[in-house]
């Protein structure tokens, strides 16, 4: 099952940071696993140009399609058997503790 | 395909005309009994979750066309067994599924030998149904549907919505353990002491809806009938007994919570002969010695079912709930009882502590508290200001009530 994980920050990260995991050792273990399929870091949403086709013309915004205090800051394609799983392998992302992950499954895979 | 074929042959009772209401008893028997069974064991091997309830279903209708004519099975949960089997095979092989689910749906029968408890179909649909990933509202409403058979429109009256509203609400928690591959699983190691308190959390919630004054009075019963199911299941967990005996203690005054008008009545003002005296004596029996919030509220239900009340007990037993749950009702709470414990003043004391934690503000229940510590302290005028402020905020009517009268009987002491 693959679910896509978007790394997000969030208003109100955890304030003891003396627990949070590192980043390095995430990547390294689920890669390891065969858990991480690919995943990176994305540029600010500054840079981020938005698109949109109406009545045949090109319609083009700066910035994100949502403007909202979190923004997605990268993410990471997961192979997991379920839910479960995709979960330890999230809360053990720093930006769990940081910012905010959310999970989202591809359909019918 | 004849849906009853292959059943257990009925039982030889006479199956006297007339009967249709004794069927209908016995059929609602069954389904309380076995639904949850039947429901449990189809989404395992089927991994449909409508089908199952669907199977489930059809076979209430054939016992209802067939009991009052052939007289109810010896085993009416493994009648309806079959039969929902028997028409999931049915479904399925007209979609020609896999064999091995076809295979597992064979040898599928009931009573199966009691299986070990930690592969109890039924444990696993109530972790599922009360997995975190689902809004709360869905897992305590998916429990009562799929655990606890109680029909859509039920639910859908007890939360306050149209039946099509629950209907889809139900529908998109099902889909989402679809899609987002829910496990159908208990978890094992860390993962259960995690997620056990979540479980538990919403057969409270089912219970505390079945005791609110708009609630569905059957929920509370439905609550037991669930806690006693999980405590069966899982007889090493503390937290899930102590659970059991706190709703067992609470369920045990239902009949004398409030007088021949509807007002709710403190405990001292209750009639203790309409107390269940058999589900006391069964909480009684089950109260662990552990020190969970569950386990901790129970001992403190069972002292206020006592003879006569121990507050300095109920106080000790507060100040430990109060460092496992140091919630705001808690240490409200826990003020009250050492107000009746170790005098008003004291009582007062805590509960500006506990006010000063935050959390209590406009609490209707804080200030009918600090209203009764004020009248024990002897200041009668500032008592009956806050039993009406209290009276004023109260969510329901018949608190409104119980507080205004408080406020007039002070007022009368004072004439």
């Amino acid at each position: 099952m693959k679910y896509m994980m978007f790394v997000c920050t969030d208003t109100e990260p955890e304030t003891d940071e003396s627990q949070v995991p590192d980043i390095e050792q995430w990547v390294a273990e689920n890669d390891a696993a065969g858990r991480r399929l690919e995943g990176d870091r994305l540029a600010p949403p500054s840079a981020a140009t938005t698109v949109r086709v109406r009545g045949g013309q090109l319609l083009l915004s700066d910035g994100p399609f949502a403007e909202t205090k979190e923004v997605i800051v990268g993410y990471d394609i997961l192979e997991c058997a379920d839910l479960d799983e995709a979960i330890e392998v999230a809360r053990a992302h720093p930006m769990a503790w940081g910012g905010r992950i959310e999970l989202r499954p591809f359909p019918g895979a | 395909m004849d849906p009853a074929a292959g059943c257990p042959s009925p039982a030889a009772t006479s199956p006297a005309a007339g009967a249709a209401a004794g069927v209908r008893v016995a059929v609602a028997e069954a389904v309380a009994d076995s639904h949850g069974r039947i429901v449990a064991a189809l989404i395992r091997i089927t991994g449909d979750w409508d089908l199952a309830e669907d199977c489930a279903q059809e076979a209430v209708t054939v016992a209802l066309e067939r009991w009052p004519a052939d007289g109810v099975p010896a085993n009416p949960g493994g009648w309806l067994m079959t039969v929902a089997r028997n028409r999931a095979i049915d479904v399925l092989r007209r979609a020609t599924v896999e064999r091995r689910k076809l295979a597992d749906l064979a040898v599928l029968t009931d009573p199966a030998p009691e299986p070990a408890p930690a592969t109890d179909d039924r444990l696993r649909l109530i972790f599922t149904c009360c997995h975190p990933a689902l809004p709360l509202e869905a897992r305590v409403a998916l429990t009562l549907r799929t655990v606890a058979g109680v029909p859509t429109a039920d639910i859908a009256r007890a939360f306050l919505v149209t039946e099509s509203t629950m209907t889809r609400r139900l529908t998109r928690a099902k889909a989402k353990i679809a899609q987002a591959r829910i496990p159908y699983r208990v978890p094992s190691g860390p993962a259960l002491a995690e997620r056990l308190p979540g479980v538990l959390a919403v057969l409270y919630l089912l219970f505390t809806r079945g005791y609110d004054s708009d609630g569905e009075p059957a929920f509370a019963a439905e609550a037991v009938r669930l806690a006693r199911l999980l405590a069966t299941l899982m007889p090493g967990e503390p937290e899930v007994v102590g659970l059991l005996a706190l709703l067992l203690l609470q369920h045990s005054r239902r009949d004398a919570r409030r007088d021949d008008e509807g007002n709710l009545l403190t405990l001292d003002r209750q009639d203790r002969t309409r107390w269940d005296h058999d589900a006391i004596a069964e909480a009684l029996r089950l109260l662990p010695a552990t020190d969970g919030p569950y386990a901790l509220q129970a001992r403190i239900a069972a002292c206020h079912a006592a003879g006569t009340t121990d507050w300095p007990r109920i106080a000790q037993l507060y100040d430990r709930l109060a460092e496992h749950l140091p919630s705001p009702v808690v240490r409200l709470n826990r003020a009250v009882a050492h107000g009746y414990a170790y005098g008003p003043a004291a009582g007062l004391e805590l509960l500006a502590a506990a006010r000063a934690g935050g959390g209590l503000d406009d609490y209707p229940l804080a200030v009918a508290a600090e209203a009764d510590l004020t009248a024990r302290a002897g200041d009668r005028e500032r008592a009956v200001a806050l039993f009406e402020r209290a009276a004023a905020a109260a969510h329901s009517y018949p608190e409104r009530r119980a507080l205004l009268t408080r406020a007039e009987e002070l007022s009368r002491k004072d004439d």
